[in-house]
């Protein structure tokens, strides 16, 4: 069954279609990788579907529901989360705080002023679980903006999936990061989400990491999805080669998405 | 009918000084990000600077003396600005906002407290000046020359200010600086130089307000304080960082004033504090804001 | 103080080794030092429960209110005229009369503040404050105008009836009592607030303080928890207003004029904004040094003033927050 669908999705910046068109399906449990050259609407196709930004038309339909005009909030209680490309986490919170933070929300006790959120303690365990699959547990007492570049990108994915999403949006996480770490934390998001059964939609440059984990790859050009297949199909592809191992030529435009 | 007439000379001489209070408020937070909260008190220190040098170099000499001396206060608050700039908001430009305001709290303190100190606690005036210039007939009633003086006043400052801000060189350099001040600084702007120009410029502005208000009304103490609650609402109505929007929230606020105390005296300031408020809840940007 | 609780949890042992001497010191005092002194350690005391009101917004949630006057302005009236109108004299009856008062104007306020951050929020709060110091102001066959409504402690009973200041000797007893009843409602305003910031609520307001966008991202109604904590600052801000009456024995306009909004925002920072205890430390020392100002010089706020801008640019992590990093430093060596 299909947990995600767009259908004939819209997003323009004035003269520029970010996202045009795009019908895409995203069946349970898949593990797919957006690609493409930059500005080729990914980031803004992901920012769509979790409601940073608003379509300017189409549909999108999760769990069979239309979900178009919800807000994040709604989105994120319907079970859509997602990473951020520039890591985005709470600076002057310890990395413990930021996991039970989530957790707090995922449960519905954040609006709750009159409890030690310490002594949550079932919150507490699952938050310290949370980090050890992460392997962030020597790092629970940090605070976010102290931790190093690759346990920041980690910890970034790491709350996104203490919501317990159904669908996990992963925004470039290892952009930053040096090859020798990328593929640890490649490893350990791969791990966490084929483990616990999420589907994952990835949004990756390094062609090596696309071509290890992904059960399915999406390239998108210009806004508008321009082919997709298994690993191997991508690869036997030879249009898709020319815009990704090329210089991605003249069609792609400078705005970064 | 006559009343009509003195009423709306009334509001426009009070929006010019709003005006030039506002427009120098506005000024700042458009190129700096800073909102001063000392502005209001700059405002009355011009007022006693130029009272105080009418009174001490003017008294019993030619009118044109006094008018000689009437930019006493605006310049002197320019100087203030020039050096207020450096020393005390420079250090703060890479905190949060609240360190900004905050200084600038601090500087309202001790500017009230030098005024107090300086000028002591007595009103000064200069009435000297309304009274010889005399007044004009306006139907059957009579109407002070210096009010008219002053709207002319406001009127060319408004004109210099724009021309000053659209038309030349240091106008394009300011407006750089205020869109993105990074990039200005990239370009090989001296950032630091226009900030100290538009801060002084700013100070200028409120301090030539006090100057030109002081003929008509006493400099007293707590008079900044009162008056900044009004430029704020000003540029909150006319958008903050915009120099038409001063101009219109000027004029507005001065009308409403002049026929609130006609008419529902009591709730009058309580009625443009919630037109300010509406309008950032409506049009956070100002009537005349670009969003 | 905050920080080491945000990093393991708070060590409750710890807390209470620090706390009970100090309470222990603040019971005893009245039979070490004069009438006045308590009275100005009062004074502190209701100031720093509108401190720990306010920074509930300006540390946690990272919102600069410059309209706290409002809401301790609001809670002083609303006892004046009970007081006044209703010759009410039942401190409790001030209290949740003034607290019920505060409560739906900061719930009002605050609805529409919240529609905005940063410098407009503080503009909207601001401008707020200065409609109810007009309306104090003009109407003054209602409020007193500038004169203001006197609140003479000589009606004044304390728990329920139980305590009163007749006949009896009386400044000094009032002060005494006043004293200890003040310090019980801050002892409890202290252990609520600190509740309140170490409660899943709190941590949600910590995190739309260092990151709206990311909060959002995780479920956090921002500008519904934006409302409640205004809400919950207000209130608190109100409690120290009703407190401040009986004390003070006179309101007037003075306390809704944005310049007292000014001091509550001086006396946080004073003693450090991003620390539980600075907003207390900060109004206790404020108090002190303001009385110690007017009465030493005429120019006393130039001296504050001067305070403040040594504050800003040389300690800016206030009091507090300058103690605990020597502090650290001292530890580290």
């Amino acid at each position: 069954m299909n947990l995600l669908e767009t259908i004939n999705l819209k997003k323009y910046f004035g003269e520029t279609h970010a996202v045009d068109n795009v019908s895409l399906t995203i069946a349970e449990r898949e593990f797919v990788s957006l690609v493409g050259p930059n500005g080729a609407g990914k980031t803004t196709l992901v920012n769509v579907v979790s409601a940073l930004f608003r379509s300017d038309s189409g549909k999108i339909l999760f769990k069979g529901d239309d979900i178009t005009h919800t807000s994040v909030t709604e989105r994120v209680k319907a079970g859509i989360a997602r990473s951020f490309q520039i890591v985005n986490l709470f600076d002057d919170l310890t990395a413990f705080d930021n996991v039970t933070l989530a957790i707090f929300s995922r449960q519905g006790k954040t609006g709750n002023p009159a409890t030690l959120a310490h002594l949550d303690h079932e919150v507490s365990a699952e938050a310290d679980a949370v980090l050890a699959q992460f392997n962030l547990t020597s790092k629970r007492k940090e605070h976010a903006r102290d931790l190093a570049q690759g346990e920041r990108k980690l910890l970034d994915v790491a709350l996104a999936y203490a919501l317990k999403p159904k669908l996990l949006f992963l925004d470039e996480p290892t952009s930053g990061v040096s090859t020798r770490d990328k593929g640890q934390i490649m490893d350990t998001i791969a791990s966490v989400v084929r483990g616990e059964g999420i589907t994952a939609v990835i949004i990756e440059h390094d062609m090596d990491v696309v071509f290890k984990y992904s059960d399915r790859i999406v390239v998108m050009q210009q806004g508008a999805i321009l082919a997709q297949g298994t690993p191997d199909a991508i690869r036997n592809n030879d249009q898709v080669a020319m815009i990704l191992l090329g210089t991605s030529g003249p069609d792609a435009f400078t705005r970064k998405d | 009918m006559d009343i009509l007439i003195i009423q709306i000379l009334n509001s426009i001489f009070y929006a010019c000084i709003l005006f030039l209070i506002a427009a120098g408020l506005s000024l700042i937070y458009g190129v700096m990000r800073i909102i001063n909260l000392a502005h209001g008190s700059l405002y009355a220190l011009g007022a006693y600077v130029t009272a105080w040098a009418i009174g001490t170099f003017a008294a019993g000499a030619p009118l044109w003396v006094s008018f000689l001396l009437l930019p006493a206060g605006a310049v002197v608050v320019a100087a203030v600005g020039a050096a207020i700039e450096p020393t005390l908001l420079r250090p703060l430009y890479n905190r949060p906002e609240e360190y900004q305001l905050l200084i600038t709290f601090a500087l309202l303190l001790i500017l009230e407290d030098a005024m107090h100190f300086l000028f002591g606690g007595t009103p000064l005036t200069a009435g000297a000046v309304i009274d010889s210039m005399g007044t004009m007939p306006i139907m059957n009633l009579r109407y002070p020359v210096y009010n008219l003086l002053v709207i002319a006043i406001g009127i060319a400052a408004a004109v210099f200010l724009w021309a000053f801000i659209y038309r030349t060189k240091f106008g394009v350099i300011l407006r750089a600086t205020s869109q993105n001040m990074r990039m200005a600084s990239a370009l090989g702007l001296n950032v630091k130089r226009v900030y100290v120009q538009a801060f002084a410029l700013g100070c200028f502005m409120a301090g030539l307000g006090g100057a030109v208000v002081v003929p008509a009304q006493a400099a007293v103490l707590g008079m900044g304080i009162e008056a900044l609650i009004l430029a704020f609402v000003v540029v909150v109505i006319g958008g903050l960082g915009s120099l038409e929007g001063a101009l219109i929230g000027a004029l507005i606020v001065s009308f409403v004033r002049t026929a609130g105390i006609q008419f529902f005296p009591e709730i009058e300031l309580a009625v443009l504090y919630l037109i300010a408020a509406v309008v950032l809840l409506v049009r956070p940007t100002g009537l005349s804001g670009r969003a | 103080m905050q920080n080491d609780a945000s990093r393991t949890g708070p060590s409750m042992l710890l807390i209470l080794a620090c706390v009970i001497p100090i309470l222990v010191v603040l019971v005893a005092l009245p039979k070490f030092v004069d009438t006045y002194q308590i009275q100005l350690l009062t004074y502190g005391l209701i100031y720093a429960i509108a401190g720990l009101g306010f920074n509930l917004l300006l540390g946690y949630t990272g919102l600069l209110s410059f309209g706290h006057s409002a809401y301790f302005g609001l809670g002083a009236y609303s006892a004046a005229f009970m007081a006044k109108y209703f010759g009410v004299g039942s401190m409790e009856i001030y209290i949740l009369g003034g607290l019920l008062i505060t409560g739906l104007v900061s719930a009002a306020f605050g609805y529409i503040c919240v529609r905005h951050t940063r410098i407009f929020f503080g503009i909207l709060t601001l401008a707020l404050s200065q409609v109810l110091w007009t309306l104090a102001y003009k109407f003054f066959w209602v409020t007193g105008g500038t004169d203001g409504l006197r609140v003479p402690f000589a009606n004044l009973t304390l728990l329920g009836g139980l305590i009163d200041f007749k006949g009896r000797d009386t400044y000094q007893a009032f002060t005494q009592s006043y004293y200890y009843y003040v310090l019980f409602l801050f002892c409890i305003c202290t252990v609520f607030m600190w509740v309140i910031v170490h409660s899943p609520f709190g941590k949600a307001l910590q995190a739309i303080r260092d990151n709206e966008t990311r909060a959002q991202f995780l479920g956090v109604r921002i500008r519904h928890y934006r409302w409640f904590a205004f809400l919950l600052s207000g209130s608190f801000t109100g409690l120290a207003g009703i407190l401040w009456v009986p004390l003070n024995g006179l309101v007037t306009p003075d306390i809704l004029y944005w310049p007292f909004s000014g001091e509550i925002v001086f006396m946080t920072v004073l003693g450090g904004f991003r620390t539980f205890t600075g907003p207390i430390v900060g109004a206790v020392v404020f108090n002190y040094l303001k009385v110690y100002a007017v009465a030493s010089t005429a120019y006393w706020q130039l001296l504050l003033g001067v305070v403040l801008v040594v504050l800003v640019l040389a300690l800016p992590t206030g009091i507090v927050g300058t103690l605990s990093r020597l502090f650290g430093k001292f530890r580290k060596r």
